[in-house]
């Protein structure tokens, strides 16, 4: 087998934890190198991601048709109402309209729109295009948001400007417009905002389920079924929650800032970090033992019916080894957890975006032996999963094919998620999606079992 | 409440570099380049991939602000040596994109001055450079775009040889490999353009294939040329825009337009003409495929005849399912397609004679929305086209068959045949079986014979 070299500009990009390894300087939150088929998308994707589940908004895709279909109905985030994010809307700009501007299409576009929908705000998306031909849509915005007399927000996501990162900046900036225009008459103290949480497959309804037992209000999840009217409101909340770190944290800060509400960061993947999520909230009310008691009381009942369940799981699953490769780093965290929980070790450690104290992070929790790897290609994913071995591949669709080519199980942990893997019992369907895939004896036909 | 009608809604098409893309993965040995922002590749990579639930690498050029202000040659050139160390292509397809034709990039000048460090120590791949702004027309039009550009700048003249271009537009690698077939049944040597019917369905990998095996051999695109005959598959492609054109125009290369071979008439005449390009009789296995055919044409009649029906897709699959519907009685009421060459309903009207008065609407540019609110005037039976469909399907309980392009919510879309015989004795059963099926669904018997 020819072995795979790592091209000279991604070098400092991997690292193999190793007794002897260089000090630990990874390379990352850099563009991506030209050439090295990057599994990133763009600045657009990053504000796509993090605005798309608001469900009673009009999201506008504004340039070439191509943002808006690849983007169509694409994620897994469903709504207890009104579904308009499930819709596409581009203003398909054709050549005529990169020549003489598109604003007047969007403008039309927007007053239709509106008119024919009746959303409750609308966000308007820039692509690579609109950074080009210097369409004003501040402006064209401003207009259609005087007349319609709903907000109508830019979201400065022009897919060249930066990475996936930015994208998620300049979504935060448009929710920030919002938030704060509603009245907080009625909000409790013991109240939270749930940020970075997309509702795939419900799973923002698990998670609000589970406060809501502690007593808890929750005043709005952001942006998994996500309502206008609850994100205007927020900043009545005490307390910011905030998942997904990396997309939405920057929100966090910027509330904390005006409103002076303070955040906690946590995960809702794995026993050990679910867990932590509901007591650190319990923590921050201790003023309210009440809250607290109520935390264990879940704790102790959700753990005590899932780990029976775990057991004969862990058993099948013990030793096996898994690679991950996701978009936040901070997932990586809470999966290195959740593998622990079933016995499984981690082989590699990768992200699109994670920083370096994500990977600093990782590095700590790791196992010598493991690679860590900052936005990495099928070509490097594919390197290291055969030479550590690996019985799992955890990413999303574009790693999917990578796994199941060379025999590898797979689990889908990311936007087009169809089952909840958050709260306790998205630990137990985590357990069964690796199972079934690990597991699975179709693999004793794969080429690298003898298969072939 | 009025629909919307500046923007577009829920599109019935996508942007033209996938349609390059998806004709590059088609090319023996070549990777696939975008020159634009890395989310256009990564994007266009999801999508395929999750039609064909294969690896689809495609590089990017990674435009940053950088580039967009003082051009992408940088970047380009980086990025070509990047996928040349870790891919070792032979040649790599390289498509525009919004953003780098908006800068006005010259990439045929930037490949040229790239080549020009080429030495034989340091030999390059051929690069293979296609026109495709994504605000001009749709992905079909990157799908031809590539190919007209491979055959520009890779095919050659020279003694005409017993051998015929296979031009079949963009259908599945099930139905590139049935067309393979036959072809060789005929004892007909050919190219085929694209061919990505192992690129992207094929078996399974002891490492990783950077660059999956199979596709047209580059040694078989230079000799497209002294082809004795193309075949293309399209009623609705400009002469301007077509590979088998352009060769006819450079080397005298008949070319032989056909629409795509659906239903028994239009595959009739795809077997008559190799009949006639080989100056043999059909083979007794498509004699067979078609007896078969015919009679399960007798054996479903009843559960289809008068059905209505909405077909929707690229035009070249619409005009043919059109033609393969009345066929077999169904009514296309509606004939839609997002793509827009201006040359649909002309086509139609070719094909079916009596369309002002057979209650059948013709529409191109159209997206979801607009056919949904069609549908709700028309009342059809069934939906045909791409999954896309779906949303609109499920609303109006309107039971779909999937065919084409892409397949994101069934199984096994890459395998599906179409053309030919016997894509059409699987289109054919798959439709009768939706009527069944819904029929035995709603009815408050339920029977367990048909």
């Amino acid at each position: 087998m020819e072995k795979l070299e790592i091209l000279e500009g991604r070098k400092k990009q991997v690292y193999e934890k190793t007794k002897d390894a260089a000090t630990f300087d990874i390379k990352c939150e850099t563009t991506s190198l030209s050439g090295s088929v990057s599994q990133r998308a763009c600045v657009f994707c990053g504000s796509r991601v993090v605005l798309y589940p608001v469900a009673d908004a009009l999201h506008v895709v504004h340039g070439p048709i191509g943002c808006a279909a690849y983007t169509w109905d694409i994620r897994g985030a469903v709504s207890s109402g009104p579904e308009l994010h499930r819709l596409s809307f581009s203003t398909d700009l054709q050549e005529i309209d990169v020549i003489y501007g598109g604003e007047k299409k969007l403008y039309k576009s927007l007053i239709e729109l509106i008119d024919q929908y009746q959303p409750k705000a609308a966000f308007i998306y820039s692509t690579c295009i609109i950074g080009l031909i210097g369409d004003d849509i501040d402006a064209v915005c401003k207009k259609a948001s005087e007349e319609t007399e709903i907000p109508v927000l830019p979201v400065h996501s022009e897919g060249f400007k930066g990475t996936k990162k930015d994208g998620y900046k300049a979504a935060c900036d448009a929710l920030m417009k919002i938030v704060g225009t509603g009245s907080t008459d009625g909000i409790g103290k013991y109240s939270i905002n749930i940020l970075g949480e997309f509702n795939l497959a419900g799973e923002a309804w698990i998670i609000k389920d589970y406060y809501e037992q502690m007593g808890i209000e929750v005043v709005s999840t952001m942006t998994g079924d996500g309502r206008i009217d609850d994100i205007r409101r927020s900043h009545g909340a005490s307390l910011n929650i905030v998942q997904c770190s990396g997309s939405m944290v920057k929100l966090a800060k910027m509330m904390e800032e005006k409103y002076g509400i303070p955040y906690l960061r946590v995960s809702y993947f794995g026993i050990e970090d679910m867990s932590k999520a509901l007591y650190d909230v319990a923590e921050h009310f201790k003023d309210n033992p009440s809250i607290l008691d109520a935390a264990k009381k879940l704790v102790s009942r959700e753990v005590g019916e899932l780990y029976p369940q775990l057991l004969d799981i862990r058993q099948a699953l013990a030793g096996k080894k898994a690679a991950i490769y996701v978009g936040g780093a901070f997932k990586a965290f809470s999966l290195i957890k959740a593998l622990a929980t079933l016995g499984m070790d981690v082989v590699l450690a990768g992200s699109q975006t994670g920083n370096k104290d994500d990977y600093t992070g990782l590095k700590e929790m790791c196992d010598e032996g493991t690679v860590i790897v900052d936005d990495s290609n099928p070509v490097e994913l594919s390197k290291f999963i055969l030479e550590k071995e690996a019985d799992l591949l955890i990413g999303g669709v574009k790693e999917r094919p990578i796994a199941y080519k060379l025999g590898v199980g797979f689990c889908d942990h990311n936007h087009e998620r169809k089952i909840p893997l958050a709260g306790f019992v998205g630990m137990l369907n985590f357990a069964k999606e690796v199972y079934q895939s690990v597991m699975s004896p179709v693999w004793q036909f794969a080429p690298r079992k003898g298969g072939l | 409440m009025k629909t919307a009608k500046a923007a577009t809604q829920n599109a019935c098409k996508l942007c033209n570099p996938l349609g390059a893309c998806l004709a590059f993965k088609g090319i023996e040995k070549c990777v696939p380049f975008l020159h634009g922002s890395q989310g256009c590749a990564t994007y266009i990579r999801r999508y395929l991939i999750s039609h064909f639930k294969e690896p689809v690498d495609i590089a990017s050029s990674n435009f940053n602000e950088d580039t967009a202000v003082f051009g992408g040659s940088h970047n380009l050139k980086l990025g070509l040596t990047n996928i040349t160390k870790q891919y070792k292509p032979e040649i790599i397809g390289i498509a525009t994109t919004c953003l780098s034709e908006t800068i006005g990039d010259d990439v045929d000048m930037i490949l040229r001055e790239y080549d020009s460090e080429s030495s034989a120590d340091n030999p390059m791949p051929i690069m293979i450079h296609a026109s495709t702004p994504s605000y001009q027309g749709s992905h079909i039009d990157g799908f031809h775009a590539a190919m007209k550009a491979t055959v520009e700048q890779l095919s050659e003249g020279g003694t005409r040889q017993n051998l015929v271009n296979m031009f079949p537009n963009m259908v599945s690698p099930a139905d590139l490999r049935y067309l393979k077939e036959i072809l060789e049944s005929f004892h007909i040597p050919a190219v085929m353009l694209p061919d990505y019917s192992e690129t992207l369905d094929g078996g399974p990998w002891k490492e990783y294939h950077r660059i999956p095996k199979g596709g047209t051999p580059l040694e078989s695109v230079r000799k497209s040329g002294t082809a004795a005959a193309s075949i293309e598959f399209s009623s609705v492609l400009d002469s301007g825009k077509s590979a088998a054109a352009s060769l006819e125009d450079r080397f005298g290369v008949p070319r032989y337009r056909l629409g795509l071979p659906i239903g028994i008439r239009q595959s009739d005449e795809f077997y008559a003409l190799l009949e006639k390009l080989s100056e043999r009789p059909m083979p007794a296995r498509y004699e067979d495929e078609r007896r078969r055919l015919v009679d399960a044409y007798a054996d479903g009649h009843k559960y289809i005849f008068g059905k209505k029906a909405i077909v929707y897709g690229e035009e070249d699959l619409v005009i043919a399912m059109t033609f393969f519907l009345k066929e077999i009685g169904i009514i296309p009421v509606l004939c839609a397609s997002g793509g827009k060459s201006g040359h649909l309903k002309k086509r139609l009207a070719e094909l079916v004679p009596d369309l002002e008065n057979s209650g059948m609407k013709v529409q191109d540019g159209v997206d979801f929305v607009d056919i949904e609110t069609e549908a709700k005037e028309l009342k059809p039976d069934l939906l045909i086209g791409n999954s896309k469909g779906f949303t609109m399907s499920r609303k109006n309980n309107i039971p779909m068959i999937r065919i084409g392009f892409p397949i994101h919510d069934r199984f096994g879309g890459q395998r599906q045949h179409h053309l030919g015989y016997r894509g059409t004795q699987e289109l054919f059963d798959r439709i009768v079986n939706t009527v069944i099926d819904y029929r035995q669904g709603s009815s408050p018997v339920g029977y367990t014979y048909m």
